[in-house]
C-alpha cells in the first residue's frame, strides 16, 4: 500500500455511505429468530424419548451400517400396502419433515454441492443407494442430504436450493417397479411433488411456487444417466 | 427460547450492519438488501452449528454475499444485469490509470464531495466494490475478505489494487459522463 492508496483509504472512509440496517428490519430478523428457536425448544421437549432428532440422527450415524441396515430390513415390510390414505400420511410427513429440516436443527448431515461427495455418503447408512443428480448447471445446485425418517424407515433426503428457497427430495425404493408420473399437491402452503421411477420413489417438498418445482421434478426425473 | 438461539443472538444479531452495508453496496437497492439480509440471517441460524471458534462475523458475511450473489444471478437471467468480465474490466482500468499518468493531487482528491464517490464506488464491478467495501468500510483483514469472497488472500490484494486504481480513474474525471 503506498501513499496514494493511504489518500484514497481516508477519502472513502470518511465519505463513502455506511449503509445502517433499517430498524424495522433488525426488529424482524430478531422476531423470526425467536419465534423458530421457541418453536424448536418446545419441540426438543416435545420429542420425547426421540431426544433432539438432529442429535439423535447424529449419534445413529455413528453407530454405522449395521444398526441403519437392521432398522430398514426390519420395517421393510410396512411399505407393502399402496393407497389413497398412505399417500395422504406420507405427503404430510414429507411437509412435516421439510418444515423440521428449515426450523434450523438439522438440514443436512453432509454439507456438499458434488455429487460424488453425498452419494458415497449415503453408503453403509442406507440399505439402497439413492441416485443423486447434480442440476447445478440449471441453477439448483446441490446443498447436501441428510438421513431422514419417515413411514418407520431410514431414507436419503438430498437438499437443493433454488434461488432463495430450500427443495427436499427425500428417496427410498419403491415396492414395485412400475413408474408413475409426478404428482402435484399442495399443503400447509408447500408444493408437493411425488413420483416413481428406476425402482425408487421420490418426494420433493418446497417453498418454491409450483411452476418452479415442476421444472425442479422435470429435471430431476429426466433420464440422462448423468 | 434455548442456547443456540441465545447465542446466535449474542455473536451473529451485532454484525446487522456490517451485513447490511454489503448486502445494499452489492445489490444497490434497499428492497433486496433487506430481502437478502433476511434470507441470510435465517440461513445463518440453521447453520450456526457449524460456526464453531471462528469469527462470526466474516462467516456471516460470506452467508449474505452468497445470498447477494445469488439473487444478482436471478437478475441477471431477467437481463437487468450486464455481464462482468473481469479480464476485459480489469485492462480497462489499468489502461485507464496510465493514460491519465501518475499522481493525482490529493488536495483534488480531498475536495470530492460524498455522492461523487458513492457513485464511483457503485460502478465498480461487483467483485472489486465488495473488496472495497469489506477493506475500507467494514475494515476487515485481507485474511478475512478473502474467507468472505472465497478467493486465495492474494487475489484479494489484487483485487483491492485494481479497485483502487479504477476509483482513481474514475474519481480523476473532472465530470462523470454517466
Amino acid at each position: 500500500m503506498d501513499e496514494r492508496d493511504d489518500d484514497l483509504s481516508a477519502l472513502i472512509k470518511a465519505k463513502a455511505t455506511r449503509h445502517a440496517a433499517p430498524s424495522q428490519l433488525r426488529a424482524r430478523i430478531d422476531a423470526r429468530i425467536a419465534e423458530i428457536g421457541t418453536a424448536r425448544a418446545e419441540e426438543t421437549a416435545g420429542a420425547g424419548a426421540l431426544g433432539s432428532p438432529g442429535r439423535a440422527w447424529l449419534r445413529w450415524t455413528n453407530m454405522g451400517a449395521a444398526f441403519a441396515f437392521g432398522v430398514a430390513a426390519s420395517l421393510v415390510v410396512v411399505l407393502t400396502l399402496r393407497g389413497a390414505d398412505e399417500e395422504d400420511r406420507f405427503a404430510q410427513a414429507v411437509v412435516d419433515s421439510h418444515v423440521r429440516s428449515l426450523m434450523g436443527a438439522h438440514l443436512v448431515d453432509v454439507e456438499s454441492s458434488d455429487k460424488h461427495a453425498v452419494k458415497p455418503w449415503f453408503s453403509g447408512k442406507l440399505d439402497y443407494a439413492p441416485p443423486v443428480k447434480d442440476l447445478a448447471a440449471e441453477g439448483i445446485p446441490l446443498a447436501g442430504g441428510r438421513l431422514d425418517y419417515l413411514g418407520q424407515r431410514p431414507v436419503a433426503a438430498l437438499v437443493y436450493r433454488l434461488n432463495l428457497h430450500t427443495i427436499n427430495v427425500f428417496i427410498w425404493p419403491a415396492t414395485g417397479q412400475s413408474s408413475k408420473d409426478p404428482v402435484f399437491d399442495v399443503r400447509q402452503g408447500y408444493n408437493v411433488a411425488h413420483w416413481t421411477g428406476d425402482g425408487m420413489q421420490y418426494w420433493a417438498v418446497s417453498d418454491a411456487n409450483a411452476g418452479e418445482l415442476r421444472n425442479f421434478v422435470r429435471l430431476l426425473s429426466l433420464d440422462d444417466r448423468r | 427460547m434455548d442456547t443456540k438461539t441465545q447465542q446466535f443472538e449474542a455473536r451473529v444479531l451485532p454484525h446487522l450492519d456490517a451485513a447490511y452495508n454489503l448486502a445494499r453496496w452489492l445489490l444497490k437497492d434497499d428492497d433486496g438488501a433487506r430481502d437478502a439480509v433476511q434470507d441470510a440471517y435465517l440461513r445463518a441460524f440453521r447453520f450456526f452449528d457449524h460456526l464453531r471458534g471462528e469469527e462470526a462475523r466474516p462467516w456471516l458475511l460470506a452467508i449474505v454475499r452468497n445470498t447477494c450473489y445469488s439473487l444478482l444471478g436471478k437478475r441477471r437471467q431477467l437481463g437487468e444485469q450486464v455481464e462482468f468480465d473481469e479480464e476485459r474490466d480489469s485492462e480497462f482500468a489499468e489502461r485507464s490509470a496510465e493514460a491519465h499518468g501518475v499522481d493525482p493531487a490529493a488536495a483534488l482528491l480531498r475536495k470530492i464531495e460524498k455522492a461523487r464517490i458513492d457513485e464511483a464506488i457503485e460502478r465498480l464491478p461487483s467483485v472489486y466494490r465488495e473488496v472495497i467495501v469489506l477493506r475500507e468500510l467494514e475494515e476487515l483483514a485481507y485474511e478475512e475478505i478473502a474467507q468472505v469472497a472465497n478467493v486465495p488472500v492474494g487475489t484479494v490484494m489484487s483485487r483491492l489494487s485494481r479497485a483502487r486504481a479504477m476509483l482513481r480513474a474514475s474519481l480523476r474525471r473532472p465530470d462523470q459522463e454517466g
